[in-house]
């Protein structure tokens, strides 16, 4: 009986080591944020991370892309140019469409979030990069301020008479107890969708993509060529994702925006 | 019954939520491909919508895979 035992054990040993040994698939370890320098002051964390730091990237990336672009505009452009004027065009009519008619003054803003969100989305499928936009409170800021801004520019633009946002008109009285709570939930709960949606998009893209490059990187050759294929494709879809997911926070930061400078309920 | 085998319970349970959202794109793809069949000019304008709305049910179902993740974190 303790014979038995003992050789369960053994086999146990070696069944952990033969597990120790092996390659662990671990998808989630590039969302791990490292910090590089730690600044810390009155118990902020201000620390310069790989997050930080790729955000950076992306955002001298669009800098120089524009820069460059459009370093000698001519009235007819070139390809560069015709691309950087594509961009600017789209984005403007984005804004057109949402929010018409006294939409300028936010052109700029909806702009730099696009681009912002877009290259942090494209440069973290370069390997061995951090995708910025993975992490939640990056999206979260981003979609805070926004937040805050429509609910800001409403008070400004209509004064008080803003709160008449959350009584849907046409309805009988008796039901506005009822549907005043769902408006102001489904108001709070904004920011909320708004980043997560980004968020979750982004983490769970880049978890597929390293198990697929788990799989293709340790399958004896038989097995490896089908994930490294799937890999390939999953990353021209990457990239689709990352522009789309853009497009989404950047016509719902219009729409947001728009139901704050028009009221029309 | 203990945390892990619980916890990994939950995690499947929170990624069941991907089948409305299976069922949700299948069903908005099939009426665009409908609607491009009937009026095959208004293409260009709808596929804009359409990857939106595609965009939108998505997340719905990546919502359920932060959940799990969640799960994973407490198991």
């Amino acid at each position: 009986m303790t014979l038995l035992l003992t050789t369960v054990a053994v086999h146990a040993e070696s069944a952990k080591a033969v597990a120790a040994a092996a390659p662990r698939m671990d998808p989630l370890h590039h969302f791990q944020v490292v910090n590089y320098i730690k600044i810390s002051p009155f118990g902020l964390d201000l620390s310069i991370s790989n997050s930080v730091i790729w955000m950076w990237i992306s955002v001298a990336a669009v800098f120089f892309f524009f820069w460059y672009a459009f370093r000698r505009p001519e009235l007819v452009p070139g390809r560069l140019q015709s691309v950087a004027e594509a961009g600017y065009l789209f984005i403007r009519g984005i804004v057109d469409e949402n929010i018409g008619s006294g939409g300028k003054p936010y052109f700029p803003m909806v702009f730099t979030l696009f681009f912002f969100v877009l290259f942090c989305n494209w440069t973290g499928l370069i390997p061995g990069s951090f995708t910025a936009t993975s992490q939640l409170i990056v999206t979260a800021t981003l979609a805070l301020g926004i937040f805050f801004l429509s609910i800001f520019l409403g008070f400004y633009k209509h004064g008080l008479k803003f709160l008449g946002f959350f009584v849907p008109s046409g309805l009988p009285v008796l039901l506005l107890p009822l549907m005043v709570p769902i408006e102001i939930i489904s108001f709070l709960a904004r920011p909320v969708s708004l980043s997560v949606r980004l968020f979750a998009n982004m983490t769970a893209g880049h978890t597929v993509l390293g198990v697929l490059f788990f799989f293709a990187a340790t399958l004896p050759w038989v097995g490896s060529w089908l994930p490294f294929g799937f890999s390939v494709v999953f990353t021209a879809v990457e990239i689709f994702i990352g522009f789309i997911q853009a497009y989404i926070f950047t016509i719902l930061t219009c729409v947001y925006i728009n139901d704050s400078l028009h009221l029309h309920h | 019954m203990e945390s892990l085998p619980a916890s990994f319970i939950g995690m499947g349970l929170a990624a069941a939520g991907l089948a409305g959202s299976g069922i949700g794109l299948g069903f908005m793809f099939g009426k665009a491909i409908e609607a491009f069949a009937r009026q095959p000019g208004a293409e260009a304008q709808l596929s804009k919508y359409v990857w939106i709305g595609a965009a939108f049910v998505e997340a719905i179902a990546l919502y359920g895979l932060v959940l799990a993740f969640i799960i994973m974190g407490k198991g």
